[in-house]
C-alpha cells in the first residue's frame, strides 16, 4: 500500500463472527476512507448485517480489531460506538411507533428542564436546526405511525446525526423507499458526503452501487471476496462476485398465453385504518396464465387493495370473484383453500412469526392439514422434512430447519415466506414486494419461479413499487393513482415515462376495459 | 421437542443457576445487616425444606399448587394473555371439589374420584371463560376481568361456606369433609397420616405433560402459540385468533381449577373458608415467568418456588430471621432470574476476555 495514504477513519481487521451452525464472519477486513461513500455488497445472509452490528457494538466479535481514526477502539455496546462517533439505521427500523418524531429523535438523551423535566420545545427546536443543516425537512410534530417509511428512515439518520455521528452506517435504505424517496436519500447522502460524514451503504441494487459509492466491498459466505474502486468496475462484474457465477439480470420469458378469468375485482371500494377511502371503485381482472403488474407510489390503495383481496380488510363496496366464486369479504383460511397465496410486503409484521422456527413458519396456513397433522396431532417428521426441502429448493441460507426464522438474515427470511406460498399450488398468486431485500441471484430465483406459475397457467398479480420489476415481470400493467386504477397498459405500450407519469396522476392510460379487449 | 436448542442443558439452566446463587448472595448480605446469621438462616431453609422426611413432605404439599397455577399462567401468556384470573379460578376449583366431593357420598371411588378432580376444572375453566369470552370477542383486555372474577369467586365462596354448603356439625365456616371416595391417596399411610403429601404431585406433572403435548404436538397449541408470538402474521395465516385465545383461557382455568380440586382432594378435604386470597395464583405468575413459560420450567420453578417460600417460614421459625427480610430473600432470588439478561451480561463479563483470546489464538493458529 501507498505510504501517503491517509490514516482511514474506520478499520476492521481479522473479524470473525459464529453463530450456531453458521461462520457470519470469516477474518473480515475493512477500511472505510474520511468522506467516502462505501457500498457493502453481498448475497442474503452473507454476513453484511453482523459485520455492521459488530461495528456499533451489538454483537460482540470473536476475533478480530477494530480501529477509528487510527485508534484500536474497543467497542462493546452501541454506547461505546455513538461515543467514537459511528451511526447506524437498522434493515429494520427501531423506532416508537406511539411517538412523535421529535420525541423518539431525544429518546436516551431528553434535553431537560431542572434536572428531570422533559423539554420537549427545546427538543423540537433542536431536531428543526440539525434538519435544516443537514437538509433533511421532517416535521418534529408528527407520529411515526402517520409519516410514510421513507420519512420514518430520515428520522433515523437524524437520530444518528443527533447522537453526532460522522462514520453513518446505512443497512438497506432503499430496500423500502419507493425510487423518489431513493434519489431523495441520495441527495442526503451526497449532502452529508459534503459535510465530511464517511458513510457505509448496504444494499443489493447494484445499480444503487454504480450510482453513489466510490468504493464497494463485496462478502460472499462471511469472507471479502473483493475491494474495488466503483469507476472501475461494472454490474455484470459485482454481480459476478457477489453470487460466485454469471447472473442473468434480465427474466427471460416467452409470450404470456392468458386464459380464463382468474380474479375479478369489481367496482371495489375499500376504506384505510382511518375509515377514509383507500380503494375507489377499483376493477380489475388477471387471467390465468398472466401476470399483471400494479404500479404507483407508494399509499395509493396498493396496500388496501391487497388486504381487501386476502381477507385481510372489509370491502365497503363492490365483489371479488375467484374463477367465477363470489370470495368477497371471505375468511382468508377459505380464501387459500380456494387456491390463493399471498406473499405480504411487511414480513416481519404479517409474513413471519419470528419466534417460530422454519419448520414451524413453513405450516403456517397448512399446519392443520393432512400430511402435517393428522386428527389435530401434527406430525412432526412431516413438517420438519417438508421445511428442509424448501430450504434446499429456494436455498435458505440457514444451519437447519429449527432454528428461529428472527435469526435469519433479512433476505433468507423473505425467501421462506416466498418459498413457503410458492409451493402450495396456487391458482392465484398475490406478490407484494416480493423480492424486497433480496440479493440478485434470489431475485433471478423468484421472478423465475413467478414467470413458471404464469406459464404453468396461474395467475399472478403482482404489486411493486419498483418500476424495474413491474417492467421485467408483467404482462399487462394497471396504476394505482389516489385508490383509483388510473389506466392499464398491455406490456408493450407501457414505457417507463408513461408510467412515470400516470403514478403521478399527470396521464391517464387508456380505458381499463378497452385495454383488457386488446390483450384479451 | 419441537424445537431443539443448541447448547444443550447447560446452557439453559446456566442463567438461573447463577440467578440463584446471586440471589442467595444478596439475601444473606441483607440478614447480616439486619443481624441475622445467614449461614444459620440458610441452614434452618435446608434442613427446614429436607431435613426430615416430613419436611420433604410438606415442602411438596406447597410446591403442587404452584405446579397448575403456573401452568395456568404459562398456557394464557402462550396466547399472548395475561390470566391474572388464576386465584379466582383455584377458589371456585376448591368449591365445586368440595361440593362433588360430599354430594357424590356412595359412588364407587373409580368414578367419584375422576368426577370432583374434574369438576374443579371444569369450574376453574368456566370461571375463565368469561374474561376468555369477553377478550375474544369484544376485545375487553382480560386482566381487568379476571381481577373482578377474583373477587367474585372469593366473596361467593364466603357466601356459600357460610351458608349453604357450611357443615352444619362445626360452627366453624367449613364445608363437610368430603367422602373417602373422593380423597387422593396419600404415599405414607392413609388419609390422616401427617406425611400430606399425595398422588395430587402425580397429576400436577401429568399436567405438564399434558400442556407441553398440546402445546407443542396438536394443532391447537400450535394455533395459541403463533397467537400469542405474532398475532398479525396468525391472522393473515388464517388463524382464527379469537378462538385460539379462548382455548388457551379455557384450558388455563382449568389448570387453576385443578389446583383448587387437588388442594381440597389430598389435604383440606373441605373448603374452608378465605378470608383473602391465599397468593398461589400470584405466585403462579411469577412461577411461569421464571419457568420461561415452558410447561417443564414451569415444574421446576413452582419447586424453587416452593422451597423458597416454605425456607423463608423455616428462617423465620428457626434462625429468627424477621418475617421481611426471610421475603427479601425470596424476592432476590426471583429478581435476579427474571433479570436474565442482566445476570446473562454478568456472566459474560469475565468470560468475554477468556473467551476472546482464546479463539483468537485459535484462529491464527
Ligand atoms: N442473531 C443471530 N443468531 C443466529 N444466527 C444469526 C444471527 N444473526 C445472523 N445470523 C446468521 O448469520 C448469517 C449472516 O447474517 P446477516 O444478517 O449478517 O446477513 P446479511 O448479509 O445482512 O444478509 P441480508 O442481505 O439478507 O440482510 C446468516 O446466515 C444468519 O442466519
Ligand atoms: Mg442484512
Amino acid at each position: 500500500m501507498a505510504q501517503s495514504q491517509r490514516v482511514p477513519v474506520l478499520a476492521m481487521k481479522g473479524i470473525t463472527k459464529q453463530f450456531p451452525g453458521v461462520l457470519a464472519n470469516d477474518r473480515v477486513d475493512f477500511t472505510l476512507e474520511q468522506g467516502e461513500i462505501h457500498a457493502l455488497l453481498g448475497e442474503n445472509g452473507a454476513g453484511k448485517s453482523t459485520l455492521m452490528k459488530i461495528l456499533y457494538g451489538l454483537y460482540g466479535a470473536d476475533s478480530g480489531t477494530i480501529s477509528v481514526r487510527g485508534q484500536e477502539a474497543l467497542i462493546r455496546e452501541p454506547n461505546d460506538a455513538l461515543r467514537l462517533g459511528i451511526g447506524m439505521v437498522h434493515q429494520h427500523f427501531m423506532l416508537v411507533q406511539q411517538f412523535t418524531v421529535a420525541e423518539n429523535l431525544v429518546l436516551g438523551s431528553e434535553p431537560r428542564r431542572r434536572g428531570i423535566f422533559l423539554d420537549m420545545n427545546a427538543a423540537v427546536a433542536k431536531v428543526k436546526e440539525v434538519s435544516e443543516q443537514y437538509g433533511l425537512a421532517i416535521d418534529p410534530n408528527a407520529r411515526i405511525t402517520d409519516i410514510s417509511v421513507g420519512m420514518q428512515q430520515r428520522v433515523e439518520i437524524l437520530k444518528a446525526l443527533l447522537r453526532g455521528a460522522d462514520i453513518l452506517i446505512l443497512d438497506e435504505p432503499t430496500a423500502v423507499l419507493t425510487p423518489q424517496e431513493v434519489s431523495e436519500l441520495f441527495a442526503i447522502m451526497r449532502n452529508l458526503q459534503a459535510r465530511g460524514k464517511s458513510i457505509v451503504f448496504i444494499t443489493h441494487k447494484l445499480k444503487e452501487v454504480m450510482a453513489i459509492s466510490e468504493r464497494v466491498t463485496v462478502v460472499r459466505r462471511g469472507r471479502v471476496v473483493g475491494s474495488l474502486d466503483t469507476s472501475s468496475t461494472s454490474v455484470d462484474e459485482l454481480a459476478r462476485l457477489m453470487v460466485g457465477r454469471d447472473v442473468e439480470l434480465v427474466v427471460e420469458k416467452g409470450p404470456a398465453h392468458p386464459g380464463e378469468e382468474i380474479l375479478v375485482v369489481d367496482d371495489l371500494n375499500v376504506l384505510d385504518a382511518r375509515r377514509l377511502p383507500a380503494v375507489r371503485g377499483v376493477s380489475l381482472s388477471v387471467r390465468g396464465g398472466e401476470i399483471l403488474g400494479i404500479a404507483g407510489v407508494d399509499g395509493n390503495g396498493q396496500t388496501q387493495l391487497v388486504e381487501a383481496i386476502t381477507g385481510m380488510r372489509r370491502c365497503a363496496s363492490g365483489r371479488v370473484m375467484l374463477a367465477g366464486k363470489d370470495i368477497t369479504n371471505s375468511e382468508p383460511r377459505r380464501l387459500f383453500e380456494s387456491g390463493v397465496v399471498h406473499i405480504p410486503a411487511d414480513r416481519q409484521r404479517h409474513g413471519l412469526i419470528l419466534d417460530f422456527s422454519i419448520a414451524e413458519n413453513m405450516v403456517l396456513q397448512t399446519y392443520y392439514r393432512p400430511p402435517f397433522s393428522v386428527k389435530g396431532r401434527l406430525n412432526w417428521e412431516v413438517i420438519r422434512s417438508e421445511a428442509r426441502r424448501l430450504i434446499e429448493e429456494f436455498d435458505i441460507r440457514t444451519p437447519g430447519e429449527d432454528v428461529p426464522a428472527g435469526s435469519l438474515s433479512g433476505g433468507n427470511q423473505q425467501k421462506v415466506i416466498v418459498a413457503r406460498e410458492l409451493s402450495r399450488q396456487p391458482e392465484l398468486v398475490i406478490a407484494a414486494q416480493p423480492t424486497r431485500g433480496l440479493d440478485v441471484g434470489a431475485i433471478e430465483f423468484v421472478h423465475g419461479r413467478l414467470v413458471e406459475a404464469r406459464d404453468a397457467g396461474k395467475a399472478v398479480l403482482l404489486v411493486s413499487l419498483e418500476l424495474d420489476e413491474i417492467l421485467a415481470l408483467a404482462d399487462r400493467i394497471a396504476v394505482m393513482y389516489e385508490g383509483e386504477v388510473v389506466g392499464v397498459l398491455s406490456r408493450d405500450e407501457a414505457t417507463e415515462e408513461l408510467l412515470g407519469l400516470m403514478m403521478a396522476g399527470a396521464a391517464r392510460g387508456s380505458d381499463p376495459d378497452a385495454s383488457e379487449v386488446a390483450t384479451g | 421437542m419441537s424445537r431443539p436448542r443448541n447448547g444443550g442443558l447447560w446452557q439453559e439452566l446456566r442463567v438461573p443457576a447463577a440467578a440463584v446463587i446471586i440471589g442467595l448472595i444478596i439475601g444473606a448480605v441483607f440478614m447480616a445487616m439486619t443481624g441475622a446469621n445467614p449461614l444459620t438462616a440458610y441452614g434452618a431453609l435446608l434442613s427446614g425444606c429436607f431435613g426430615k422426611p416430613v419436611n420433604i413432605s410438606e415442602t411438596l404439599v406447597y410446591i403442587n399448587p404452584l405446579i397448575f397455577t403456573g401452568l395456568s399462567i404459562a398456557v394464557a401468556y402462550r396466547a399472548g394473555l395475561f390470566n391474572i384470573g388464576a386465584e379466582g379460578q383455584m377458589i371456585v376449583g376448591m368449591v365445586a371439589a368440595a361440593v362433588v366431593g360430599y354430594a357424590g357420598t356412595g359412588l364407587p371411588r373409580a368414578i367419584h374420584l375422576p368426577l370432583t378432580i374434574l369438576s374443579g376444572a371444569l369450574a376453574g375453566a368456566i370461571w375463565a371463560a368469561v374474561p376468555g369470552y369477553l377478550k375474544a370477542r369484544l376485545g375487553v383486555h382480560e386482566v381487568v376481568n379476571s381481577i373482578m372474577m377474583n373477587y367474585i369467586a372469593l366473596y361467593l365462596s364466603h357466601y356459600l361456606v357460610n351458608g349453604p354448603i357450611k357443615d352444619p356439625q362445626v360452627i366453624a365456616p367449613y364445608s363437610r369433609e368430603i367422602a373417602d371416595s373422593a380423597k387422593l391417596f396419600r404415599f405414607f399411610g392413609g388419609f390422616r397420616s401427617e406425611f400430606r403429601v399425595n398422588t395430587g404431585i402425580l397429576i400436577a406433572v401429568a399436567a405438564a405433560l399434558l400442556v407441553y403435548y398440546v402445546l407443542y404436538k396438536t394443532t391447537t397449541g400450535y394455533e395459541i402459540r403463533a397467537v400469542g408470538a405474532n398475532a398479525d402474521a396468525a391472522r393473515y395465516a388464517g388463524i382464527n385468533v379469537p378462538k385460539a385465545m379462548a382455548v388457551s383461557m379455557l384450558l388455563a382455568g382449568s389448570m387453576a381449577g385443578l389446583a383448587g380440586a387437588v388442594q381440597v382432594c389430598g389435604i383440606q378435604y373441605k373448603f374452608l373458608d378465605l378470608f383473602a386470597f391465599e397468593g398461589f395464583g400470584l405466585d403462579g405468575i411469577a412461577v411461569a415467568l421464571v419457568g420461561k413459560i415452558n410447561p417443564f420450567g414451569v415444574v421446576g420453578a413452582a419447586s424453587l418456588f416452593g422451597i423458597l417460600s416454605r425456607g423463608a417460614q423455616m428462617m423465620q421459625g428457626i434462625a429468627h430471621v424477621p418475617k421481611q427480610v426471610a421475603g427479601i430473600v425470596q424476592a432476590a432470588i426471583v429478581f435476579m432470574i427474571a433479570a436474565e439478561g442482566l445476570v446473562e451480561g454478568w456472566l459474560s463479563i469475565p468470560g468475554l476476555s477468556l473467551k476472546k483470546a482464546g479463539k483468537a489464538q485459535k484462529e491464527d493458529a
